[in-house]
């Protein structure tokens, strides 16, 4: 899972303070693991030191709130992160979950995401079954181990795809 | 080689292909996956001549074949294109070997010649001794492979495949795969083949989706 991207795309929807951040991170994506506060205001710090965030210092009559505001740089980091499949590898939902929600949530195109996601990890399949078909039996079942981790996460994508609306109502504001 | 341009088709109310295109080049191997329903394949009877799109249009070696007479439609089907279909299919009342021969005896190839082709794909396809059998003497997998010998044997320019293995457990229906692709690319021959599963999809060289009757993946792996 991808913290900094992640919080990136939140900031991405809204300029936004630590707390609320947290406070969606854990609401979509915490599942259960909320991300501690250290965490967020350490990552939103290198964040800030790399340009991808600048800080607006809002004075009141308590301590000062920080807002945090994505910058050029920030979303062109979230956009190449969202468009660019991920290396197909076993265990991957979470990261992919991830990107389908903010995707939805930003207004872009989760669905075509997913085709080229399902297009990666069909090629990698592709490549696995020729080593299969060429390969000896320690080979072939070393491939299979790997095909039929990619064949459970390409069903998962299928169904994502299809309950896509769905989902978009369900992280809607 | 062969090729669907916006092709459109209602079954009643029911529309199942809504501007279908797809190109398939000479030799490639395509999978065509998608969900229950989506139209993959009617869009497979489409491409081959089983089926007339209500508008659109299908060319096969440069001749367009959505407007020919189901007379001449069948001749095509009959001399250029094989099949193979989720369920083997077989004739019961023939044996194995009689079954593969069918093809060229319907072609107007002599008994005798065409039984001995027949005869020569059961080592290809490791359906040795199983010559003499009938289906129902034979395990779906065999049966499946005496399918595929009998949509190879006349050589086909053109195999359609429903569901090769929808009806096989993976292993044997990898097996089969590896066998079709084999003796596909050994004879030149263009491989069209509609399957839900990813396993089945990873044997071909590329794959497009049909989601609610388009084709909406179709780039070049």
């Amino acid at each position: 899972m991808s913290v900094p991207l992640t919080l990136l795309g939140l900031l991405e929807r809204e300029p936004s303070h630590g707390y609320d951040l947290k406070r969606d991170y854990d609401a979509f994506f915490g599942r259960g693991r909320p991300l501690p506060f250290g965490q967020v205001y350490a990552t939103l710090g290198r964040l800030a030191r790399d340009g991808k965030v600048v800080i607006a210092v809002e004075p009141g009559d308590g301590p000062e709130r920080k807002r945090y505001v994505i910058t050029e740089s920030g979303a062109s980091e979230v956009n190449a992160w969202l468009v660019e499949p991920l290396e197909p590898e076993p265990h991957l939902q979470t990261v992919l979950f991830a990107k389908v929600v903010l995707a939805l949530m930003l207004g872009r195109p989760a669905e075509d995401y997913l085709d080229t996601q399902r297009r990666a990890h069909l090629a990698r399949m592709r490549e696995l079954t020729e080593v299969k078909r060429g390969g000896n039996l320690v080979d072939a079942l070393l491939a299979d181990h790997g095909l039929f981790h990619l064949e459970a996460d390409l069903r998962w994508i299928d169904t994502t795809v299809a309950r896509l609306d769905g989902l978009a109502k369900a992280v809607a504001r | 080689m062969i090729e669907a341009r916006d092709v459109t088709l209602s079954f009643g109310e029911t529309p199942a292909l809504r501007g279908a295109t797809l190109t398939v080049a000479e030799g490639e191997i395509l999978a065509v996956m998608g969900p229950s329903g989506s139209g993959k394949s009617t869009l497979l009877h489409c491409l081959a001549g089983i089926l007339v799109p209500d508008t659109g249009e299908i060319h096969f070696a440069g001749q367009r074949i959505d407007t020919l007479d189901e007379g001449a439609r069948s001749a095509l089907r009959r001399d250029r294109f094989g099949f193979v279909f989720q369920f083997g299919q077989l004739v019961p009342e023939l044996t194995a070997v009689e079954n593969v021969a069918l093809p060229l005896l319907l072609a107007g190839t002599r008994r005798r010649t065409a039984v001995a082709e027949a005869a020569s794909w059961f080592a290809r396809l490791d359906l040795d001794g199983l010559q003499g059998r009938r289906s129902g003497e034979l395990s779906g997998g065999q049966a499946q492979r005496v399918a595929l010998a009998r949509g190879l044997v006349a050589k086909p320019r053109v195999l359609f495949a429903d569901e090769p293995t929808g009806s096989l457990d993976s292993l044997t229906g990898e097996h089969v795969m590896d066998l079709l692709v084999g003796a596909a690319r050994e004879q030149g021959t263009t491989v069209v083949v509609v399957t839900h599963e990813a396993r089945v999809a990873a044997y071909a060289d590329r794959e497009v989706i049909v989601r609610d009757g388009t084709v909406t993946t179709a780039v070049l792996a």
